[in-house]
């Protein structure tokens, strides 16, 4: 991603900033030109809790550029309460510990970095939620 | 619209071509096609590619292409939709012969994926997927897959080796495809011993990266008799051309175990051709990952949702089964150089046709299906074809 596209999706990558559909009351992540649940037009902007829960997950081995560093590392499909799912790595987190259903929540991360020059890149992975208690 | 058929097809072997330019395996599948089609005659060339960009660094293939193969004063374009890129290709020759604008095109799919690092290709194959919210996180094509195949194990309850008997099958099948890169069958245990690349999803499950290229020649059916003479080994017609669309990212879709896009496109060309699943002899689909086989069939109306997967076995989908899948060794055996692959399953569905399979030949092959994948689902193409 170039330096613009990291800019411009600041706040989707730092807060999870959709929508809301005014048509159709359906939230939207990312934004959206035209909901894809209506085609009505889409917005107005709307900040997700950032609790969700794990629809599947995989530990990937194969890694591409910019993420060797981390490898192994476990991605997930998040369902948001909210209803849009959302692709990202889970962390603060042991093998044993995923399964599908468990409950977690956004966390802001480093998601790959570039070198000694290059630009670090933050935004959102998804933890355990833990109960009051644990 | 005019009907269209195939007079001339072409391939290099699949596999890692260190020694050969992209032109080169292009040219070489192209000479072989238009030598079997028997024309000199070319209106237009359409090449199917993904990855010359970003793994080459070299865009503006249909003219470097078509430059390398001697022609000139000829339309060219690349055509790209990731993984489905070679049968998007197909699609539109079909389009501009069906519509009278051209009377010979020649479309060839070309990928050369060895000439870098796995991490390149790794991540050039990460761009058929959505760019800021899928790869900026770190996932992999098998990566998405393996999402899939967690899932669907989950809610299906399908033992890890409910998979195994498509790898099997198509390995086996392989095994008799001069063309293919793996011509060895496997067994279950090589299958269930085969290295994680994600979870679920192992080695054996999974498509290699390789080069290769593959190409036809389509004219209109009307005129199949001006081309096809003496030792012609005769034309195939293509019954139905169909491509639809999801979204691009697999978080999106509305069941991320069902591709809508298989069965939107598959329904289209059923009601084109006027064939029903029961008709079609064989049906080479988008193997890429095992996980790929059983949602295709469920999309194409050969299992019901979630039962895809109990066809992975030799009565069903073997070359004597109910209806035999990857009969050359699918993407699986014979190699997913990515957009290439489409041209491959027609090319394959051709020789099944005209009885030119060898060991792997269907008995009584009449009419073959070939169903391409772009992405995680995202663009599916389906053809049928007809001896």
């Amino acid at each position: 991603m170039s330096i613009a596209s990291l800019w411009r999706t600041r706040q989707q990558r730092y807060s999870l900033e959709g929508e809301i559909c005014p048509d159709c009351r359906k939230a939207i992540f990312p934004p959206r030109d035209v909901c894809p649940h209506c085609s009505e037009a889409a917005g107005p902007l709307h900040t997700m809790s950032g609790r969700g829960e794990v629809y599947s997950y995989t530990k990937m081995f194969n890694v591409p550029n910019g993420f060797l560093a981390q490898r192994p590392y476990t991605m997930a499909l998040v369902k948001l309460e909210e209803g849009p799912m959302v692709t990202a790595q889970l962390t603060d987190i042991s093998d044993e510990e995923v399964e599908i259903g468990m409950p977690v929540e956004m966390v802001t991360r480093k998601l790959r970095e570039e070198g000694d020059n290059g630009e670090i890149v933050y935004g959102y992975k998804f933890r355990p939620v833990f109960a009051a208690g644990d | 619209m005019r009907k269209v058929s195939i007079i001339g097809i072409g391939q290099i072997p699949v596999g890692e071509h260190w020694d050969l330019s992209v032109r080169h395996i292009a040219y070489h599948a192209i000479a072989a096609a238009l030598e079997e089609a028997g024309t000199d005659q070319v209106d237009a060339l359409f090449v199917g590619n993904m990855l010359s960009g970003a793994l080459l660094s070299q865009e503006h293939l249909g003219t470097l292409i078509a430059d390398f193969c001697g022609f000139r004063n000829v339309e060219t374009a690349k055509i790209e939709s990731a993984c489905s890129s070679g049968a998007s290709a197909l699609r539109v020759g079909h389009m501009a012969v069906a519509s009278g604008m051209h009377d010979v095109a020649v479309v060839c799919g070309v990928e050369k994926m060895t000439d870098t690092t796995g991490e390149n290709t790794t991540a050039g194959l990460a761009t058929a997927a959505d760019a800021e919210y899928e790869s900026a996180h770190g996932v992999t094509f098998v990566g998405l897959n393996a999402l899939i195949m967690q899932r669907y194990m989950y809610e299906f309850d399908v033992p890890l080796d409910g998979f195994a008997g498509f790898s099997i099958n198509a390995h086996r099948n392989g095994a008799h495809n001069a063309n293919a890169m793996f011509q060895k069958p496997i067994s279950l245990d090589t299958y269930l011993n085969a290295p994680l690349i994600a979870t679920p999803i192992n080695i054996m499950d999974s498509s290699p990266v390789c080069d290769g290229a593959a190409a036809a020649v389509l004219v209109a059916s009307e005129r199949v008799g001006d081309f096809v003479t003496g030792h012609h080994p005769g034309a195939v017609q293509i019954l139905a051309s169909a491509s639809a669309n999801d979204t691009i990212a697999l978080h999106d879709r509305r069941d991320p175990l069902f591709l809508e896009a298989a069965y939107a496109s598959s329904q289209k060309a059923y009601v084109e051709s006027g064939v029903t699943p029961a008709d079609i002899s064989f049906f080479e689909l988008h193997d890429a990952f095992t996980i790929m086989s059983a949602l295709s069939l469920e999309a194409t109306g050969y299992a019901r949702r979630g039962e895809g997967w109990h066809l992975a076995a030799d009565d069903a989908i073997g070359p004597n089964g109910r209806i035999p899948i990857s009969t050359m060794g699918g993407l699986k055996s014979r190699g997913h150089p990515v957009g290439a692959t489409g041209m491959y399953q027609i090319v394959e569905t051709v020789q099944q046709l005209r009885g030119e399979a060898g060991e792997g030949q269907i008995a009584n092959a009449s009419i073959g299906m070939a169903q391409n994948i772009g992405g995680s689902g995202a663009t599916i193409v389906t053809h049928i074809l007809g001896s």
